[in-house]
């Protein structure tokens, strides 16, 4: 989404043009091509896609958390505004300049909190650990920080829990740890990598809840990175959708939602079963047993990718035109942009239901 | 010529390449001994004993004037040869108990505490015991130090077969109904190919320097074989005047069992992450 | 109404120290009409898989019995329960560990084949390879390659014409879509449906996606801590949930939607462990309608009439509607 031009507000985070490439034995891999979105602070920005889509590697480039090889290569800016008002490229950053930004400005939280977490440090340790580098305290004033930290996360008995190890909590428990770690220095910019993922439903409502009430107590903005439509439905405010690599669509939540654009975001809603029964029920059918709707075929090999639009061999709506040339992120409505030659202002693009 | 990927990925280190180069090298003299040098390597000359090298003996001579190039050349067939057969048949036997102790969860006990006793002995003290009891013999030899190496083989394949029996294919045969003998040979043993392939690498090193000592302590080869071994052993009291009669057997030594661990070494690398990735 | 092809009555899996077992199921029974497709729900400790995986002996109950027409499948002998393995089969969750990596497509499902004698001769296999290729939507040339050459979605397909290769009557699809991608998940529904509807199947699908389950089955079980909470016909569940867990569960999840307003639900704490449950309810912990008559005794699976059961002594609540 571009920055509306009546707002005054300055983005946290105005990624532009933002690609990695990965070279490998069997060939250049194009992770991350071209993409550009952007984060309102205070505000919730939903980063989805499939396998392949590239949406981890996308907040990985942006930490600076790939491997510094020879056969990496970044380019692009993502321009992040931190609490003093500063604008920093964070790509250009010398590392130890982006180390102060880790865990201090930016904190970032994984899927998997078991591997997250180290299992030879308690669980206290390892948040006092990150205040006591960020923030200069000293060990007992780090300590208390960090069972301040543990209470805001709502954990149970957390006088006890700081002296405990990651493999003696839960999985939900160490989520929360996680978000304790990552909020213990009041970061502006919150980057959750499928944070909820691997997490039993109802618990996985909890820590969305949690993380919804401290985005609104501390004006943090987030970077939800998931697969999950429902999760994107009722806690993002604006969403990008990813397919190989590439930004194809972008809008506020509801009218994505609502009228989505690109063909690959109209698939993956009509897919979903629950969509199916919305329609039936728009239709006044009964439960029925119809078919889902599903695209066909699944995501080109990185090693291969189609030569014009990367979706055009599963698109039902493919024209001649499709295959020539990878089509540019064009405005499509007010704050929408969608990367189809089929989509414009003027006419949006209108799926038929299967 | 379009290189398979996967001998791209294993000489990706050049000094993996360089290896298999020279192990390379190794065994085509070896097999071509007869073509490549010029003389028999048990033709002796006494006229011509010790003398350094120089352009019709590449190598010099030993203590009987025999051309050193062509005994290491024929030598290298039987050192070659005992490593294999020892490889070959401590990855024969180890395998067996491996799997059979990894995956018979009643066996893994007593398999494994055999397999402990005989590790707790050092290598080389054991092959002295058993080739002293056996007597001299390149079988003797073979043998004693199969029985040295198959307890090492058997836990490593142990430990990847505890590993494999609990993978999701496995549990998918025995719910189509595939028996327990035809789960172990079709679907758990092809699936520890890896370490085994590592583990012969390995062993076919070790087995060329226990073979090289045994023989030099007198406890391997009869010494009228021409290994590596039994030629350093011979030689040794000449070392002193004429350096070349044990430096180069020496040399193949070194040389072998290096190249044949690096080889390994990248062997195991090239494994491994592509054992996750296919898994 | 005819005779059930599967009965499950009381269950019990229990796991480690005779003393202080881990419950992972604590007597569950059910039971499976011929053609129908029943879903079991459940979130981590729930049993759902163990259950499974009892259910075609592989693994064994610690008591219980599972009934297959009438059989018990608990005192099968093992060339019995090999007969038997043709006509109960298994969809595993992960697509990319339930395939041999060393083995070739049509290895594999030549394998399934030969085991029960099926399609003899190398003429009649190989037309037999094609032919299950073919049902679940992949070619013949995909019969020559590894498991590797293929993305989740067909790796599942392969593992679904391996199971029917045996010709089963049953099949346990054990969170068959959770590895998969949303948009390779709606593929290989249709194609569970289709493959049901043809081949006249009986399922049991366990599965975490309640949207997924609400699509797919005619029935639900729902499980909580090795114990059946609450089974109804699919509408009537998710219409009006009697549980207070299931309603907590069809409350947590969200839908996509942001227009429909989700009903807070959120229970307070974790699962407890299945070592330790609590006594009397093993939902009173997180219950927001838990009373005192909660934790004295176990409450029974009541018949609330129409096919709908609850283990819940309360028949007082009012689910919170949006």
């Amino acid at each position: 989404m571009k920055p509306s031009l009546t707002s005054p507000d300055p983005l946290r985070l105005d990624v532009r043009n933002l690609s990695t490439f990965f070279d490998t034995d069997e060939g250049l891999i194009r992770s991350v091509a071209d993409v550009s979105f952007s984060i309102r602070p205070g505000k919730t920005t939903a980063l989805v896609g499939e396998s392949g889509s590239g949406k981890s590697v996308t907040s990985l480039s942006l930490m600076r958390l790939l491997s510094r090889t020879d056969s990496t290569q970044v380019s692009g800016q993502a321009l992040f505004t931190n609490r003093a008002g500063e604008t920093l490229n964070l790509l250009a950053l010398p590392e130890p300049a982006m180390r102060r930004i880790r865990g201090n400005e930016i904190a970032m939280i994984f899927q998997e909190p078991m591997t997250s977490l180290n299992p030879v440090f308690t669980v206290g340790e390892q948040i006092a650990e990150s205040v006591r580098l960020h923030m200069g305290l000293d060990r007992a004033a780090a300590l208390a920080h960090a069972l301040r930290m543990l209470e805001l996360v709502e954990i149970p008995a957390a006088a006890q829990r700081l002296h405990e190890y990651p493999h003696q909590l839960s999985g939900g428990m160490r989520q929360r740890v996680m978000i304790a770690l990552a909020m213990a220095c009041n970061p502006t910019l919150l980057i959750a990598d499928e944070p909820t993922t691997a997490l039993d439903v109802t618990i996985q409502a909890q820590i969305l809840e949690l993380m919804r009430r401290l985005q609104r107590e501390t004006g943090m903005s987030i970077l939800f990175i998931t697969h999950n439509l429902g999760v994107v439905a009722h806690h993002a405010d604006d969403v990008a959708v990813m397919y190989a690599g590439r930004i194809v669509e972008a809008a506020p939540v509801r009218a994505l939602f609502a009228s989505p654009q690109h063909p690959y975001t109209q698939g993956l809603l009509a897919c979903l079963p629950a969509q199916q029964r919305k329609r039936e029920l728009a239709n006044g059918e009964t439960r029925g047993k119809r078919r889902l709707y599903a695209i066909r075929g699944q995501v080109s090999s990185p090693l291969a990718p189609p030569p014009g639009c990367a979706f055009e061999p599963r698109c039902d709506h493919a024209l001649a035109a499709c295959k020539e040339a990878m089509p540019a992120l064009e405005s499509a409505g007010p704050q929408r942009v969608a990367r189809c030659i089929l989509v414009s202002e003027a006419a949006p693009l209108v799926t038929e239901t299967a | 010529m379009k290189i398979p990927l996967i001998l791209k990925k294993l000489f990706r280190r050049r000094i993996v390449l360089g290896a298999a180069i020279c192990l390379l090298v190794v065994v085509l003299v070896a097999l071509l001994a007869n073509v490549i040098t010029g003389y028999d390597p048990n033709e002796t000359a006494v006229s011509q004993r010790l003398s350094a090298p120089t352009a019709s003996h590449l190598m010099g001579t030993d203590e009987l004037g025999r051309d050193l190039f062509a005994r290491i050349a024929f030598g290298g067939r039987y050192s070659l040869t005992i490593a294999a057969l020892t490889a070959i048949g401590a990855i024969a036997f180890g395998t067996l108990f491996g799997l059979v102790a990894g995956f018979f969860r009643r066996l893994d006990a007593p398999i494994m505490r055999v397999v402990d006793a005989m590790m707790s002995f050092p290598d080389i003290l054991l092959a002295i015991a058993l080739v002293a009891i056996l007597g001299p013999s390149m079988f003797n030899v073979v043998l004693a130090l199969v029985l040295v190496y198959t307890p090492r083989v058997a836990r490593v394949v142990r430990a990847s077969t505890l590993v494999v029996r609990e993978l999701l294919f496995v549990e998918a045969a025995r719910a189509v109904g595939v028996s327990t003998a035809r789960i172990l040979w079709r679907h758990i043993l092809p699936n520890l190919m890896s370490p085994i392939l590592v583990q012969a690498s390995f062993i076919f090193a070790y087995a060329i320097l226990a073979e090289a000592a045994l023989s030099f302590l007198g406890v391997g080869v009869p010494p009228e074989i021409p290994t590596w071994g039994t030629m350093v052993a011979g030689s040794q009291q000449y070392a002193h005047d004429a350096l070349w009669v044990v430096l180069f057997p020496g040399f193949a030594i070194i040389l072998t069992a290096l190249s044949l661990q690096l080889l390994g070494d990248g062997v195991r690398d090239l494994l491994d992450p592509r054992l996750k990735k296919s898994m | 109404m005819s005779a059930p092809l599967i009965e499950v009555k009381n269950l019990h899996r229990y796991f480690g120290a005779p003393a202080k077992p881990v419950r992972a199921v604590d007597d569950v029974s059910f039971s499976i009409q011929p053609g129908e497709t029943l879903g079991l729900v459940g979130e981590s400790g729930s049993g759902k898989s163990t259950i499974g995986r009892t259910l075609l002996r592989l693994i064994e109950s610690t008591s219980g019995q599972v009934l297959y027409r009438g059989e018990d499948l608990g005192s099968a002998s093992s060339s019995r329960m090999r007969a038997l393995r043709s006509k109960l089969q298994m969809i595993f969750q992960d697509p990319y560990a339930s395939l041999n990596p060393k083995m070739r497509v049509k290895d594999i499902l030549g394998e399934a084949l030969q085991v029960h004698g099926l399609a003899k001769g190398k003429v009649a296999r190989n037309q037999r390879i094609v032919e299950l290729l073919e049902l679940v939507g992949l070619r013949a040339e995909h019969a020559s390659r590894y498991p590797h050459e293929f993305s989740g979605g067909q790796r599942q397909r392969i593992g679904v014409a391996r199971a029917l290769a045996v010709e089963p009557e049953f099949i346990v699809a054990d969170e068959p879509l959770s590895a998969l991608d949303v948009s390779i998940q709606a593929q290989v529904v249709n194609l569970l449906c289709d493959l049901r509807d043809r081949l006249s199947l009986t399922m049991l699908f366990i599965s975490h996606d309640l949207d997924v389950v609400e699509y797919l089955c005619d029935r639900v079980v729902v499980l909580y801590l090795g114990r059946v909470m609450e089974v109804a016909p699919t509408a009537e569940l998710f219409s009006r949930p009697l549980h207070p867990y299931s309603q907590a569960l069809l409350a947590a999840s969200p839908k996509p939607d942001p227009e429909q307003k989700s009903v807070h639900i959120a229970l307070k704490g974790d699962i407890p462990s299945p070592v330790n449950p609590p006594s009397g309810c093993v939902f009173r912990t997180r219950c927001p309608h838990v009373i005192d008559a909660c934790a004295s005794a176990r409450p029974e699976l009541r018949d609330m009439g129409q096919g709908r059961f609850k283990a819940c002594i309360r028949d007082d609540i009012a689910l919170v509607t949006a």
